[in-house]
């Protein structure tokens, strides 16, 4: 059944699978190029050109995956909370394997702004964690991801899973800066406030600038996973519609995906 | 059929809530183990400190605040999993979301139903594991004005969790993965009211702040929760 | 008579069955329809979706010429569940239980409550908790809301189940009684239905897919 709201015409064609994967498809090699160019521009930048920091030497490098690692963690989860309510109002089927893909991207991006967290710390602090306002933040995260995904899991009927995790995943999303702002109280309070491991000073452009490139190649390698991904669950939950039967008996010979 | 444009006017919002609240509470004192099982839980878990760790007073002292909080936080958890569960095995839930009266009204009374037969009693046995643990005396009435809040919202927050999984089999341990991170914030201003008072450092504010947090939880949870008791009903 | 509810191009699978598809009927007031198939032919999704329990489905659902969706509650006021579940709670008694279903639901009146299960044959049992009655019992429970209400559509499904033979002709009339006066019935059953009056039929099995 069609929403109760009144849309535009773009928006409920963005709604059907079939034009997603078309569109996706062809949307996908070009995303692959920029994110592969900015990200090998990027760290060789990072790695090889920027100024080492004058405290810590050349281990903050690591900063340049740590914090658009974060970033991503971060804008995922909106964006699969964003997915998961357009799915619940507008009943998309579409909005709804946007939200289901999403999530284990999002973890994993989780999970890599930790351990570089803990690879930042250990050579600064000497201990491989340190209950950090920002990593323990970052932990909550990875906590809210594995509770929608495992909502995800739990339920065989597809549609109640979607509508399910995706009630979660806005309660969550809601949760989000009462976490920070609680987490950040309790670091105050536990820890002398002295230099912070994700503390960012101001930053000369040579510092910025290939942080910038990093994060865009970032958030391009995360279009390119969603896409992917995406596909995959379109071919997968349409796989008895006419349109996939015809592109499952044509791959053999077209070997277009 | 004339009688059919009934008294829907009639059954207030208040009667509605009062029926609820009368029912589970009802059947909580029909089932007296439903009552003294989180708090016997709760006694327990706060036992396990001073066994596992050290029975030092300096030690527990320090701790205490974060301990009974986290005693209470558990105890909470582990009487969420049955606050729809025997509605939903019997058909009343469904009977409920069929009825034309608000949901949220229905589902904020069960919660204070399951507040005022967990999260209340907690509260009133808190200040004796207080003791056990050796909390100085100042801290008593931050643990009572905290626990008093903050259950509360631990309640709220958690029949959440409980409606999204009453439909599932094996409920158990995935409604403790989807709840506790969103208690941490409860957890994490408690304890510090909690300590402040202990060490007489004054705490108003992070008790307003608790109370904030319920505000918000009594607007926002009702309409989570009844979205999530219609999405386990409907399978 | 006038249209109650309108259904057009019903479509619902589940577990990668298609249970019907291009369902449409109609059912209006003073009609009793009653739910055909084989055992999993959908006669229960059917008649969640219609009660509105369901919303995994696809097609349009009216009540009175309007969408469903427009008016839930004039819908919900207007309708009687009774579900695979008793929906009775067993540590309560028989009255306890209808006097909290004339809480929850404007269209219950608890005035011939007594008599209503009087009508069931629980007479003696009104401070009888639920749980020290038999199934069948139970169910009766149950049905003395029908007793009870003045909801108009009634959506039954599988009402005679450990009812005895009795139970069931008197059910029956009071299923007549209330098409008579204006009411609608949908019901699945398996016991034959001979005191009803007249019934259309919905055989689910016409409309399964593949």
């Amino acid at each position: 059944m069609a929403g109760t709201k009144w849309m535009p015409r773009w928006f409920y064609q963005l709604a059907s699978p079939r034009w997603c994967y078309e569109f996706t498809g062809k949307l996908l090699p070009w995303c692959a190029a920029v994110a592969g160019i900015l990200l090998v521009v990027g760290m060789v930048w990072a790695l090889a050109f920027a100024p080492p920091d004058y405290q810590q030497g050349n281990s903050f490098r690591i900063m340049y995956i740590h914090v658009p690692s974060a970033i991503l963690a971060q804008s995922c989860y909106m964006m699969m909370a964003i997915a998961g309510a357009i799915g619940l109002i507008w009943k998309m089927k579409v909005a709804d394997m946007v939200a289901y893909s999403c999530a284990p991207i999002g973890a994993s991006m989780a999970v890599i702004a930790l351990v570089t967290g803990a690879i930042w710390g250990k050579p600064t602090w000497g201990s491989w964690w340190v209950w950090d306002a920002r990593l323990t933040s970052m932990l909550i995260l990875l906590f809210l991801y594995m509770g929608v995904m495992a909502m995800y899991a739990a339920m065989e009927n597809e549609a109640m899973a979607a509508k399910a995790a995706s009630v979660l995943a806005l309660v969550g999303l809601v949760n989000i800066p009462i976490i920070k702002y609680s987490v950040d109280w309790w670091n105050t309070l536990h820890q002398p406030a002295t230099f912070t491991l994700t503390e960012k000073p101001a930053m000369p452009a040579e510092m910025w600038l290939p942080l910038l490139v990093m994060v865009i190649g970032f958030y391009c390698f995360f279009a390119v996973s969603l896409m992917m991904r995406l596909r995959n669950e379109i071919i997968r939950r349409e796989r008895r519609a006419g349109w996939v039967r015809d592109l499952i008996v044509a791959y053999p010979n077209t070997g277009k995906r | 059929m004339a009688n059919m444009h009934t008294n829907t006017a009639e059954v207030s919002l208040f009667t509605l809530f009062g029926a609820v609240l009368k029912r589970d509470l009802l059947l909580s004192f029909r089932n007296k183990s439903d009552l003294v099982n989180p708090l016997i839980f709760f006694v327990m878990v706060a036992t396990l400190f001073p066994l596992g760790v050290s029975p030092q007073p300096n030690f527990l002292s320090e701790v205490a605040p974060g301990v009974v909080w986290v005693a209470a936080l558990l105890a909470t958890l582990l009487s969420l999993d049955s606050l729809f569960r025997s509605d939903y095995e019997d058909g009343t839930l469904e009977q409920v979301i069929l009825s034309p009266q608000p949901l949220m009204v229905v589902c904020f009374a069960k919660v204070v139903g399951h507040w005022m037969t967990t999260g209340l009693p907690l509260t009133l046995l808190s200040p004796l594991i207080g003791l056990m643990l050796f909390l100085p005396a100042e801290g008593m009435f931050g643990l009572l004005s905290s626990l008093l809040i903050g259950t509360f919202t631990l309640s709220l927050v958690g029949a959440i969790g409980a409606g999204l999984t009453v439909g599932l089999k094996r409920g158990g341990v995935l409604i403790s993965l989807v709840v506790l991170p969103l208690y941490i914030p409860v957890l994490i201003f408690g304890s510090g009211v909690v300590e402040a008072a202990a060490m007489g450092i004054p705490y108003d504010g992070f008790l307003a702040i608790m109370g904030a947090m319920l505000a918000l939880g009594c607007v926002l949870a009702p309409v989570a929760i009844s979205a999530a008791v219609k999405i386990s009903v409907s399978g | 008579m006038e249209s109650l509810l309108k259904v057009v191009d019903l479509f619902c699978e589940r577990d990668e069955r298609i249970l019907f598809d291009k369902l449409s009927f109609d059912v209006n007031s003073g009609q009793l329809l009653q739910v055909v198939g084989p055992n999993g032919s959908g006669k229960t999704t059917l008649l969640r979706i219609l009660s509105g329990l369901s919303s995994y489905y696809e097609g349009d659902l009216f009540w009175k010429s309007k969408p469903i969706a427009d008016q839930r509650e004039d819908f919900a006021t207007s309708l009687l569940y009774f579900g695979h579940q008793p929906g009775v709670k067993g540590a309560l008694t028989p009255e306890e239980n209808l006097r909290w279903y004339c809480a929850i639901h404007p269209a219950m009146d608890d005035r011939n409550l007594a008599q209503a299960l009087e009508k069931v044959g629980l007479a003696g049992y009104e401070d009888v908790p639920c749980h020290s009655l038999s199934a069948g019992q139970n169910r009766r429970v149950s049905l003395a809301r029908l007793y009870m209400t003045h909801a108009p559509l009634w959506i039954l499904d599988e009402p005679f189940t450990a009812i005895d033979k009795q139970g069931v002709a008197e059910k029956e009339a009071l299923l007549a009684q209330h098409v008579e006066q204006g009411g609608s019935v949908i019901l699945t059953t398996h016991h034959d239905l001979s005191n009803s009056g007249p019934i259309t039929r919905l055989n689910l099995e016409e409309y399964m897919g593949t």
